[in-house]
């Protein structure tokens, strides 16, 4: 049962933590209350916080009608799963009748008339969220594969660290709306697209300025984690005499590597921000566009759409954070474990 | 009180008059020729060790001790080849030292165990380095766990163990890799008492059973006392060697002798030459309580 508990907190999924321990019999009364604080306490806010929202929203007059309560986006969002699951099935019966016509001009010998067509129907709701979800983590990929390197000789070296640190002081700072247009030109004059290249412009856009607004805290964490290392843990490696590479690889980085989690974890976060509005701004397809397009579109449904995407949005940063928190607590050798 | 009429700190028993004389006749390893390490401060240039020579033979217990910022630290420092000296050399079995390496092993103060292995992984570390088989490494990283008794934990982490149990993994992950010399900083420094005069008993043993030569720095005088063969006494501003001096309690020791005349004589001696001058701020105190209420 141990077991059970130290997985759910490590994943910090806590919330399940009174179920095991009653399910295993121990006091009740002591789990009842556990329970309460851990589930009970949030679930009342949450509905405190709906019923609010609904009496608020129908009071705001918009020129496309009333806020959307919550009624509103949850039938919203239905239509958008709805509308997904015709797309496919759109999809599927379009490459049916492909296969179909394509085996009969095969039986007649036809074989010039045989054509392979993708399908070209836009993107649902949830082919966006997956678009805005894979651009994320490209971006976040190359921020990593900088910064952590780029951290570990800024923490080694205090010459590199003074060397980077004016850079990283005015660079941290910037905007990824200020990123974008740099990005977007630079990447439509140096990367040739042709049909079948690894990755649309703009899907490389979006990915790179999420890269340039994530890197700053992984570098960051990753500096001071390598630069605290504690001495005597590096002289232990001395008194080895450890080489450079071992040394970075036995001892700098498995004790900066909790360090370098919460900045990587940071970063992700960062990154899905900025995501959005480079999306929005650019016309990168992903949610950030989707929301954009629901607002010049101004039909009666656009806000309800655009408050499911404000949730799913919220939701997905969410489980990001979760994610780099299991990764994070797996990494770290604390009393926890 | 009554003033115990101790004997001298140099009056040696017969027995261990001869325990010194064949400790005399044995070979060097460590031999310092007069090492000095100047520092640059704001105040200009800080002299922290003068002029420090000595000598240990094969298998003696050194302890060092001297009032605090005396230099103790960067004195086994420079023996490690941690910090170079700014004049003398550093003889080891006769050959110069210049940097660190694996013939002086080191433990720490602070404990300086990988949080991220095992204890087994931990004594592994330096023999896995220096390109043995991870086969070869792991059965003899076991005798050592087995030498410092922790057979029962060698698949726990660092953060699992008490302070007693990480400095043995720490003196068995320093033994693994066969040192020459072992130096020691304080390493039971952060210990509470009892675990620390355990600890005592637990070190002389490993020395005892195994061809080890320590140099132990300290500032507990008992510990230097029930450790050592020979003491180094050293006197701040600038780091000297004040006196050395063997002690004359016999071997083998054991905890009970920290009350006889000879370990009382070489206490009280040590008193004498470390005695801190603190300095002495009056307390301002009012009696705060009724009179009849007198504890006296
Ligand atoms: N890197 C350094 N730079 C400048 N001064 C130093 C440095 N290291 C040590 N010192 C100075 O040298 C002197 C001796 O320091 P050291 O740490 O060796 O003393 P110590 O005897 O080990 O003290 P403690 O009992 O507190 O451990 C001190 O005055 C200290 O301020
Ligand atoms: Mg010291």
């Amino acid at each position: 049962m141990n077991k059970i508990i130290n997985f759910l907190q490590i994943s910090g999924l806590t919330w399940f933590v009174p179920f095991v321990r009653m399910a295993a019999g121990e006091n009740p009364k002591t789990q009842a209350k556990d329970l309460w604080m851990i589930m009970g306490i949030p679930i009342v806010a949450f509905i405190i916080f709906l019923m609010l929202w609904a009496q608020l929203s129908s009071k705001v007059v918009t020129s496309l009608g009333t806020v959307p309560g919550p009624s509103d986006v949850y039938k919203q969002s239905t239509l958008l799963w709805q509308d997904h699951k015709d797309q496919r099935a759109k999809e599927d019966a379009f490459y049916e009748r492909q296969e179909k016509r394509n085996a009969k001009y095969a039986e007649q010998g036809r074989d010039e008339k045989i054509k392979w067509r993708e399908f070209t129907g836009s993107p649902t709701y949830i082919d966006q969220i997956f678009t805005s979800i894979k651009t994320v983590f490209m971006g976040f990929i190359i921020a990593t594969l900088i910064a952590v390197p780029l951290g570990i000789f800024c923490g080694l070296s205090p010459t590199v660290n003074a060397a980077f640190n004016p850079i990283i002081q005015i660079f941290k700072p910037v905007s990824p709306l200020a990123w974008l247009p740099i990005v977007t030109m630079v990447v439509s004059a140096t990367y040739a697209t042709s049909d079948d290249a690894w990755f649309s412009k703009s899907f490389l856009n979006s990915a790179i300025t999420v890269t340039l607004c994530s890197l700053w805290p992984t570098l960051i964490n990753t500096a001071v984690g390598v630069a605290s290392i504690d001495k005597d843990l590096m002289n232990v490696g001395k008194v080895l005499q450890l080489n450079w590479y071992t040394k970075v690889t036995k001892l700098v980085l498995p004790s900066s590597l909790p360090l370098i989690f919460t900045g990587l974890r940071l970063s992700l976060g960062v990154g899905w921000m900025v995501l959005i509005a480079a999306e929005m701004l650019a016309q990168n397809p992903g949610l950030g566009k989707f929301v954009w397009d629901e607002f010049q579109n101004g039909s009666s449904q656009s806000l309800s759409k655009i408050m499911v995407a404000v949730l799913t949005i919220g939701f997905i940063g969410f489980l990001l954070d979760r994610i780099m928190y299991t990764l994070q607590n797996l990494f770290t050798f604390s009393d926890k474990r | 009180m009554t003033t115990l009429n101790l004997p001298s700190y140099l009056d040696q028993t017969d027995q261990v008059k001869k325990r010194f004389d064949a400790l005399k006749k044995r070979d060097v390893i460590l031999d310092v020729k007069k090492i000095s390490k100047k520092f640059d401060s704001p105040q200009g240039e800080v002299e922290a060790i003068k002029e420090i020579s000595f000598q240990t033979h094969k298998r003696e217990f050194v302890c060092v001790i001297g009032p605090s910022g005396c230099g103790k630290s960067t004195l086994i420092r420079m023996l490690a080849g941690l910090e170079t000296p700014s004049g003398g050399e550093v003889l080891l079995d006769g050959k110069p030292v210049s940097g660190p390496g694996p013939d002086r092993g080191m433990v720490f103060q602070g404990y300086t165990l990988f949080p991220w292995l095992t204890v087994k992984r931990n004594v592994m570390f330096g023999l896995e380095m220096s390109g043995r088989s991870k086969k070869n490494a792991e059965s003899e990283a076991r005798d050592w766990i087995d030498l410092v008794g922790l057979s029962k934990f060698e698949n726990a982490y660092p953060h699992q163990l008490s302070g007693g149990m990480k400095q043995r993994v720490a003196i068995a992950r320093a033994l693994a890799n066969r040192p020459r010399i072992l130096l020691m900083d304080e390493p039971f420094g952060a210990l509470d008492a009892q675990t620390r005069t355990k600890m005592q008993s637990n070190l002389l043993d490993i020395w005892k059973n195994i061809d080890i030569t320590i140099l132990f720095i300290t500032h507990d005088l008992d510990e230097a006392i029930f450790l050592a063969d020979r003491i180094l006494v050293l006197k701040a501003h600038p780091g000297e060697v004040n006196e050395v001096i063997e002690v004359p309690v016999p071997h083998p020791r054991s905890p009970e002798q920290m009350i006889t005349p000879e370990f009382l004589a070489t206490k009280k001696r040590l008193e004498e030459l470390i005695h801190e001058p603190e300095e002495d701020v009056p307390m301002n105190l009012t009696l705060m309580t009724d009179k009849s209420d007198s504890v006296d």
